[in-house]
């Protein structure tokens, strides 16, 4: 995963209509104007959201050049969320040490106070 | 407060921040010496099992730091960036960057406070991403609208269970 990769994956992420659309597209394929239903914009406005979340690679559409449907490619997603979980990992594991650390500096300043 | 205040919390309360805190059993300034030493940076810097054979540190601002974290395969991960605010032992404002994803830089703000005898790390990361400095999108629209990431992790904890 590149820095770019994520780049775009937040920002396609970063608009409340696009994750409505890939929350609805958890659950399966689906067409523009079924996309579009919930929303209380135009086709137009949905489609753009789609040509954004299809350049980030999020959705993937179809050949059939009437239906187009669209549906979930997940693996952008499990990038992010990798990230994220990897971020997390690294100062839970660092702030745990930190903490056995400053355990045995106290230990060696109340020794040092004693002398 | 509870004994799970030892743990750590993170939240992300805006547009690109991330916000951890964790309470140690110890007074302030020890641990703004320990965020701010080599010397003991070196004893907890990074993910259990890695070594951070070199840290270097101009503790001042605009000072800059650079830490080589090393894994038991001798695979070393380079991170940099420079101090940019020190309030001793308040506060610490520094960027921060991993080479190996390079463009990816944050500021990160560390503040201590200290109750009892114990002191919580408040460290909140803003990250600057490509799209915010060039003030736009891939998509020439929708720009700057990003939202905060706890309505990403949500969305991805919800994927994941329907993917699963």
């Amino acid at each position: 995963m590149t820095t770019q990769q994520l780049n775009i994956t937040f920002a396609a992420l970063a608009d409340p209509t696009r994750r409505a659309i890939l929350a609805r597209l958890a659950s399966g394929e689906a067409t523009v104007t079924e996309l579009a239903e919930p929303f209380a914009v135009s086709l137009p406005a949905i489609s753009k959201h789609l040509k954004v979340l299809e350049r980030a690679g999020l959705i993937l559409r179809g050949r059939d050049a009437q239906r187009r449907p669209c549906r979930l490619r997940a693996a952008p997603l499990g990038d992010a969320a990798e990230w994220l979980g990897d971020y997390r990992q690294f100062w839970e594991e660092s702030f745990g040490r930190l903490d056995e650390y400053l355990q045995v500096l106290q230990e060696r300043e109340e020794k040092d106070g004693r002398k | 407060m509870v004994a799970s205040s030892h743990t750590l919390t993170v939240t992300t309360p805006s547009d690109r921040e991330i916000v951890m805190t964790r309470t140690f059993d110890a007074p302030r300034e020890l641990v703004f010496e320990a965020l701010t030493k080599p010397e003991h940076m070196k004893r907890w810097w990074g993910p259990r099992g890695y070594t951070l054979p070199v840290c270097e540190i101009d503790f001042r601002p605009g000072g800059a730091y650079r830490f080589v974290s090393a894994d038991a395969e001798g695979n070393e991960y380079v991170f940099r960036g420079a101090y940019r605010e020190i309030v001793p032992p308040e506060k610490i404002v520094w960027t921060f960057e991993f080479e190996g994803m390079p463009g990816m830089v944050s500021v990160d703000t560390m503040t201590l406070t200290e109750e009892d005898g114990k002191t919580t790390i408040t460290s909140t990361s803003v990250f600057d991403t490509v799209e915010q400095r060039d003030g736009m999108l891939e998509s020439g629209m929708e720009t700057g609208a990003a939202e905060s990431y706890d309505r990403l992790a949500e969305l991805l904890e919800k994927l994941q269970e329907n993917n699963s």
